[in-house]
């Protein structure tokens, strides 16, 4: 692929690390960017009851939440640009391979929605008192809008890496024939869904987990009740829609990229019926398939990859001659151990959460939900279960296609940058992790600062003073 | 080939809205240490810029990402050639972006002035590297045969281009200033005004050396005739003496049009200059990127064409309400 002779003594360390600097950096955008795909709409949401019934607390809590959304936000925009740029800075190759088709949905993107969602958040912000209600209202729903179509160009964008459609190759370059393709990829459409949820389920789990600290001191009651409320009403559904969804999701993976379920499930060899593992030590290398112990669920596996339960699955060293005799030697497997328990983690905590939605659900209904103790201390730790939970989902979908960057047509490895050096790439993993990880600390704690402060009382010209102090 | 060159004027049309629009919110940056007097004033010269620079920033990602789109082999030559250079621009655009939320969420001294001075190092790292970037698109870096970028680091910097960096900042400081004296009031708009004047003509100097330097390069660099170049580049100049002329006249509006236009005949120039290629190889003249030899497929651009018909006058419409739902001007509230 053009590579110089110099640099292919280099190049696995040059691939890696290029690996590490895309993986930490979408990673860490990606804890911001759900947390504003759930907490846009429900600020929004909050914004319209008060509005619609004029009722002061509605008012105090879209500024409580606002405030977060907004710190929140900022960090998010400013890690999406490493986002645009890293594509090129680190894999040129890919970039001048898939740009004809790729890079649409990203110009599509900036286009349609990262506009729409910077330019009304804007007008959001500053325009309490500049606009009327009723249009100031309707930008934090346009905002919220432009979050939700931005999140669904980039998962076209990825899920075409995970299931290519509607191009051709000519000249070695990927061509674009068909967007309508393109934009209805199966693949992709899941994937959204699957997104959409998770965000949903951020915003729901974290305001709700605000509550409940607020609760646990006795602080705010009343008016976190209605704010608890709201995000017990947006997570019950959202947590259980989406064990189904993530369910079908792995059923659109397992018919399009086998190995990478089979990976997921540590399953050397085909299987019909297939057992789920639930857990296992050991297993997770070719040399030794046989797992010391595991807890095995009969015919599940079979389920959830094919939604029947006597469904076949293909094993790794199946799939694995069948690839080396499609695409030639080579090993097609991604990391089997990484895979397992990134699936797993993912699975659990989507099962926890829903409890946890549940429960509190229940408490809420028996007006016990202030006064439960023990569920408020659950509740505030939850917090960090949607963070593991899309950290693992990611590291799962990522992963799992290695060894390709576009499954089955571009290897990872012949992909990137051939003049970015290993100095090149070292030094710039360093400024990127010294500075995200500044960055965090200081998010982390504004955060924390703002989500334990009392949510400020109304004074008479109360809308105005929110831009004021801004 | 038609659409191809299409979508060269329309990726200088970006750049060129980048540079018009984010063009003067940098400026404030810039000047933020130089012109308030107090901690209000501050906030003050920050909400002038506050409810529109995220948007404006959307203008660059746009460029970025049509690039990508419609000549992967520009943006993956150029992205991965200017490594460094565009490592520096990310982390002054990362430092800025978080400053503007940040810098309010406490009224501490010492957090609000380390916010201000991030938000100024970001304002002026990040235009001063994108005009060594464009200025390199004319001048030519070393390419191999295939395309890549062959240079290293400091094949960057040549006193043309780090000129175009130096002016680049210089006037958007410039733009910044007469942005300031249409969206403030009192005292901060006397000073904003008295700022304009001392930048115009160092600003205005520069700005024309560096468009006539551009026609310049483009004829030695990229067999370029000097005609086509020399048009936005006379043009540009004759803004640049109005803009000055306006500033000293004290016809704010006009001569914050004129500076806008100049901004814009800056990247008119450079691209003028470039046609028909994207980016210029030096020594090996024959490995310069071309419009047709880094273009995707017609059907992804006919496409993309329909998608940027439907959008680009949408995003025109409500950023352009923006501005007039923030028309207002604003003074410190003592004043």
């Amino acid at each position: 692929m053009g590579r110089g002779l110099r640099v292919i003594p280099l190049a696995s360390t040059t691939v890696d690390l290029a690996r590490i600097q895309f993986a930490t950096t979408s990673i860490y955008h990606f804890l911001f960017v759900p947390l504003t795909l759930g907490l846009a709409p429900l600020v929004a949401v909050m914004q319209t009851i008060w509005h619609r019934g004029h009722d002061d607390a509605w008012l105090r809590l879209t500024r409580f939440f606002g405030t977060l959304l907004l710190i929140n936000f900022a960090i998010g925009v400013a890690t999406g640009l490493v986002q645009e740029f890293q594509f090129g800075m680190n894999w040129s190759v890919y970039s001048n391979y898939v740009g004809g088709v790729f890079g649409a949905p990203l110009a599509i993107e900036g286009l349609a929605a990262f506009f729409l969602e910077a330019t009304f958040l804007g007008l959001w912000i500053f325009g309490w008192d500049r606009l009327s209600p009723r249009v100031h209202l309707a930008t934090i729903w346009l905002a919220a809008l432009g979050t939700w179509l931005s999140a669904f160009f980039i998962l076209v964008a990825n899920s075409w890496m995970q299931h290519p459609v509607g191009y051709k190759v000519s000249g070695g370059k990927a061509e674009l024939t068909d967007v309508g393709a393109l934009l209805s990829n199966g693949f992709a459409l899941r994937a959204y869904l699957h997104t959409i949820l998770a965000g949903l389920i951020f915003g729901s789990v974290v305001m709700l987990g605000i509550c409940c600290w607020h609760f646990l001191r006795g602080r705010n009651v009343e008016l976190f009740r209605r704010a608890a409320k709201l995000a017990l009403i947006v997570a019950l559904p959202a947590t259980l829609l989406q064990l189904s969804v993530g369910n079908r999701f792995g059923e659109a993976v397992t018919s399009q990229q086998s190995m990478k379920i089979a990976a997921s499930e540590a399953q050397w060899n085909t299987c019909q019926p297939c057992g789920f593992s639930v857990f296992q030590i050991g297993g997770f290398s070719a040399e030794h398939p046989n797992p010391s112990f595991s807890i095995t669920i009969p015919k599940l596996l079979s389920w959830m990859g094919t939604g029947s339960f006597d469904g076949k699955v293909q094993g790794l060293n199946q799939l694995q001659a069948q690839e080396q005799k499609q695409y030639g030697p080579g090993n097609y497997m991604p990391r089997i151990e990484l895979m397992y328990w990134s699936m797993r983690v993912m699975a659990i905590l989507g099962v926890v959460m829903a409890l946890l939605a549940i429960v509190g659900a229940w408490l809420y209904r028996r007006q016990t939900l202030d006064k439960a103790r023990w569920f408020l201390r659950a509740a505030v730790a939850a917090i960090a279960l949607p963070f593991i939970a899309a950290t693992a989902g990611w590291v799962l979908t990522e992963m799992g296609r290695q060894p390709w960057i576009v499954q089955g047509l571009l290897k990872t490895s012949q992909a990137n940058s051939p003049n970015i050096g290993t100095a090149t790439l070292a030094a710039s993993l360093g400024v990127f992790v010294a500075l995200y990880a500044a960055l965090g600390v200081v998010d982390f704690v504004l955060m924390r600062r703002f989500a334990r402060v009392d949510p400020p009382e109304l004074s008479g010209e109360a809308p105005a003073a929110a831009a004021l102090s801004y | 080939m038609g659409l191809e060159i299409f979508w060269f004027c329309l990726i200088g049309v970006l750049w060129g809205c980048y540079f018009v629009l984010e063009g003067f919110d940098f400026g404030v940056g810039i000047l933020l240490p130089f012109l308030p007097r107090n901690e209000d004033e501050r906030s003050v010269m920050l909400s002038t810029i506050g409810p529109v620079w995220d948007g404006n920033e959307v203008w660059l990602v746009v460029a970025g990402a049509g690039t990508f789109a419609a000549f992967p082999l520009w943006y993956a030559t150029m992205f991965s050639g200017f490594y460094l250079a565009l490592l520096l621009v990310l982390v002054c655009l990362i430092v800025r972006v978080v400053s503007f939320e940040w810098r309010e969420k406490s009224s501490n001294p010492r957090w609000r002035s380390t916010w201000g001075w991030a938000n100024t190092v970001g304002s002026i790292g990040a235009p001063f590297v994108w005009g060594v970037a464009l200025a390199n698109l004319v001048h030519g870096v070393p390419l191999n045969s295939s395309g890549g970028y062959s240079g290293d680091f400091l094949d960057l910097f040549s006193p043309y281009t780090v000129v175009a960096g130096v002016v680049v900042v210089l006037l958007f400081a410039f733009h910044g200033a007469t942005f300031l004296t249409i969206r403030t009031a009192g005292d901060l708009c006397e000073r904003a005004a008295h700022a304009a004047r001392r930048l115009a003509v160092p600003a205005a100097l520069v700005a024309a050396g560096l468009l006539v330097w551009t026609v310049a390069v483009a004829h030695d660099r990229n067999q370029r005739g000097i005609l086509p170049p020399a048009l936005p580049a006379a043009l540009g100049i004759v803004v640049l003496a109005l803009a000055v002329l306006l500033v000293i006249r004290r016809r704010s509006g006009a001569a914050f049009v004129m500076t806008a236009l100049a901004a814009l005949a800056v990247v008119a120039t450079i691209f003028t200059g470039l046609y028909p290629r994207v980016l210029v190889s030096h020594p090996t003249f024959s490995n310069s990127l071309t419009i047709s030899s880094a273009a995707s497929g017609h059907y992804a651009l006919t496409v993309m064409t329909v998608v940027a018909g439907i959008f680009a006058p949408l995003v025109l419409l409500y950023q352009g309400w923006t501005y007039h739902v923030f028309r207002r001007r604003l003074g410190s509230p003592t004043a």
